[in-house]
């Protein structure tokens, strides 16, 4: 049995706050350089020359990239054999609230949907737990703005609707999401399950680092031909036209129910923020 | 090279701006993002007095982050415009002469901004960093209790936009998208 402090975990969700808001992953920095290079469009040139400056200084002086420093998703593996002292939630969420504090990041979270008071934390973080074998403990964050979170959308297409159907719909949402989502977006596709797992499905595969492609060799084609009919649309950079809508596609797959076909589109923009740590 | 804008700004003097136009705004814009319209657009209801006054004003959409110690303001990229268009229309009729945000606009936010000629830009979504390097200053003048939604007035110097929506109601997001679908 491994054991694992509160204090470990506040400390490591801190600094992965700061750190993913400030500093630009650099396979999302490499892509957006490729395609200042590929983009036609002098307006989508500008716009991604920026970003490439606006990443750079966020990185080099520890602000944050985006203002929208994002409600906090986190994605927890842990190990049947880890025994976290004291409440693993709350050491979570304290590290959020200490990130977000000393990070000098937005606190965007309200606490009721409806009555819309700002929590004054950024808290409560999204949590996904899931429980592995082994004795580590493996947790992911993802800080996700809304610009792009609100362009997102979830259908349950019927079997008969198959391929063409997953293309027509992932299509559909990322023109409707036009300029908004601050494209070059990165799209992700949860695909079967239920309904709320192929949601889940969509938010994980955002986790994926771009150029990686999903192991399976028929969701890998799809991912391409998605990505690839994505940059068609002409939306661009900033949404001012041009050929670079997309950065990538990433699609993960779950054994769904003979009657069904979920599908998840969670849209995330050209900032895809996202950290993880194994303790 | 950029177009020269400074705010406040009558409308006429915006008119012969093109969707596609780069400009370089600078002097005096105003902060203000979901909350912040709603209590506006309260006050405006009750016959109040407004934080600014919105005759040939630009409002920007935008929740800054807190400025870390020794900054003007933190990082402060646009915010969504589309969420503040069932606010807007009341605006464009008081004399708002400029808009900055991102994403598109409705179309009665559009019709009006055709028939007052207010002007809409965009700047980079996700370029706060960048863009707050734009802003000499900032000072939260209405709703401080909205934190990051707070009104501001901010200075800006050669902060780097882009036409979007003329005053001829040309949209740069239909002209560009439609011009780069041809190179499928």
């Amino acid at each position: 049995m491994k054991k694992i402090t509160e204090k470990q975990i506040i400390d490591v969700i801190k600094e992965m706050c700061i750190q993913t808001n400030c500093c630009l992953n650099t396979d999302v920095s490499d892509a957006l350089e490729t395609s200042y290079e590929n983009e036609i469009s002098e307006t989508g040139k500008e716009i991604l020359n920026q970003l490439v400056i606006n990443a750079k200084i966020a990185g080099s002086e520890m602000i944050p990239i985006c203002q929208d420093t994002g409600m906090v998703v986190c994605f927890v593996e842990i190990g049947q054999d880890v025994f976290v002292e004291g409440s693993l939630e709350d050491a979570i969420n304290e590290g959020v609230r200490r990130g977000y504090s000393e990070g000098f990041l937005r606190k965007s979270v309200v606490s009721d949907p409806i009555l819309r008071e700002n929590t004054g934390d950024n808290t409560p973080a999204v949590i996904h737990y899931q429980i592995v074998s082994g004795d580590s403990l493996k947790i992911s964050i993802l800080p996700k703005g809304f610009g792009s979170e609100n362009m997102s959308a979830l259908k349950m297409l019927t079997p008969s609707q198959g391929i063409e159907g997953i293309i027509d719909f992932v299509l559909e949402t990322c023109s409707n999401a036009g300029p908004n989502p601050c494209p070059p977006i990165i799209v992700g596709v949860g695909i079967g399950g239920t309904m709320e797992k192929s949601a889940i499905l969509a938010k994980k595969s955002l986790l994926r680092k771009i150029g990686v492609s999903n192991p399976l060799p028929h969701i890998a084609e799809l991912e391409k031909t998605l990505l690839s009919e994505t940059n068609k649309l002409g939306i661009g950079p900033g949404g001012l036209g041009g050929i670079t809508t997309a950065l990538a596609v990433n699609i993960e797959i779950y054994p769904t129910h003979i009657a069904g076909l979920p599908v998840s589109v969670n849209i995330s923009c050209h900032a895809t923020r996202h950290l993880e740590v194994e303790l | 090279m950029s177009i020269s804008v400074t705010f406040p700004a009558k409308r006429e003097t915006l008119k012969d701006l093109k969707a596609g136009d780069i400009v370089s705004i600078s002097g005096t814009i105003y902060a203000a993002r979901d909350a912040a319209h709603k209590k506006i657009i309260a006050l405006i209801d009750k016959g109040l007095p407004l934080p600014f006054e919105i005759r040939d004003q630009a409002i920007y959409y935008v929740g800054p982050c807190p400025e870390k110690p020794g900054q003007v303001i933190g990082s402060c990229g646009p915010t969504t415009s589309g969420r503040m268009d069932s606010y807007t229309p009341k605006l464009i009729e008081l004399g708002l002469s400029g808009m900055i945000g991102k994403g598109e606009r409705s179309a009665t936010v559009k019709k009006a901004a055709l028939e007052h000629g207010t002007i809409y830009f965009g700047c980079t979504g996700g370029a706060g960093a960048l863009l707050s390097r734009s802003v000499i200053s900032s000072e939260v003048i209405a709703f401080p209790e909205l934190g990051a939604e707070a009104v501001r007035k901010l200075c800006v110097k050669d902060f780097p936009a882009i036409v979007v929506i003329d005053s001829f109601g040309n949209n740069l997001y239909e002209i560009g998208r439609e011009k780069y679908k041809a190179f499928t």
